[in-house]
């Protein structure tokens, strides 16, 4: 292993990390969100199918907990593209 | 570079050389090109549909009238209530601006979402955040304004040292970036996606000879289409909505 990386040109070693940088930065960024959207359209559902006359009111406010739980994912997207090696 | 197929770096896919003006602060893109024309048609689709109103509508009035009563009920009337039927225009304009930048990015010679470069985004961003400061510094006053956004009601008192703080940064600093960051991110990543199955597709279309390879991402690639038709609609509504959010709460601190 060592004797591999030591014939590599470090540079390219570098883009390799950042390239691994970069998935794990948005993978670790998307877990969050991702529970959070799945409790928030899950409730939503669960409120929508229980009393459908206010299924207008549910689905804003649903939209609305699913933008502020997905700007942290987006935050990690967008990050991922800054890192740089 | 994988099995002969080659991604495009990112910077070759939202970067465009300029058209006009060149090596000025003023240079004139694609985008920029873009951002007028979608200017334009919004301009131009309401003056038409409003030039012969009749009784019963038909054609472009139609669609023009159940775009205002989109914004109207669906989403003054949901978030701010009647008080806030003043800001209809105002949030039909940012509505109807963010779609059609939005859907640049399935229209064929275009296909380039405006959002998709930060600028635009920030600068409604902003936009917006002044608007809900004004609103709320008017409506409260600059101290009742700050103490109702610091301290909100009904909060044991040791833990405003950890409230205050969180929402001073979360209303004046958070609300801005997350707008636009929400709003560049998703199309960013919506243009990526197109582009990754596009490259995919032509790739494989052009590697196998009898052309199957292609057919499971090309029917990806023209689901994929569909959807961001809805993203795009989509995000134009949260942009809208969460602009109506904050300028209702802004009017009306929470009791």
């Amino acid at each position: 292993m060592l004797y591999v990386l030591a014939e590599q040109d470090p540079g390219e070693l570098v883009e390799g990390l950042t390239a691994v940088g970069r998935g794990i930065v948005y993978g670790g960024a998307a877990i969050g969100p991702g529970i959070g959207i799945g409790i928030v359209v899950g409730n939503a559902i669960t409120a929508m199918a229980r009393q459908p006359e206010a299924a207008g009111m549910v689905r804003t406010t649903m939209f609305l907990g699913i933008a502020f739980t997905e700007a942290l994912a987006l935050f990690g997207f967008v990050l991922a593209f800054i890192i740089s090696g | 570079m994988i099995l002969g197929l080659e991604f495009p770096p990112i910077s070759h896919t939202i970067e465009w050389p300029a058209l006009f003006l060149k090596d000025t602060p003023f240079e004139v893109n694609k985008v920029v090109l873009l951002m007028w024309l979608s200017v334009a048609i919004v301009f131009a689709f309401y003056l038409v549909a409003s030039r012969k109103q009749k009784l019963v509508p038909t054609g472009i009035q139609n669609v023009a009238e159940s775009a205002v009563e989109f914004v109207r009920e669906g989403i003054v009337m949901q978030t701010m209530g009647a008080q806030g039927l003043g800001y209809t225009p105002f949030l039909l304009a940012i509505f109807s601006f963010v779609f059609v930048c939005n859907i640049w990015e399935i229209i064929p010679g275009a296909q380039m979402p405006v959002n998709a470069r930060i600028a635009l985004p920030v600068l409604m961003a902003l936009l917006v955040w002044l608007i809900f400061n004004f609103v709320g510094i008017r409506k409260q006053g600059l101290f009742g304004y700050f103490k109702n956004m610091m301290f909100p009601p009904g909060v044991p008192w040791p833990l405003y040292i950890l409230v205050a703080p969180i929402e001073l940064v979360s209303t004046i600093f958070v609300r801005p970036l997350s707008l636009s960051v929400r709003l560049f991110a998703n199309m960013l990543a919506g243009h990526l996606l197109l582009i990754s199955f596009a490259v995919l597709s032509t790739a494989l279309f052009s590697a196998s000879a009898l052309y199957i390879g292609a057919l499971a991402p090309f029917a990806l690639l023209v689901g994929l289409t569909g959807f961001e038709i809805l993203v795009s609609f989509l995000q134009a509504y949260i942009f809208t909505i969460l602009t109506a959010v904050y300028i209702g709460g802004a009017m009306n601190p929470e009791h």
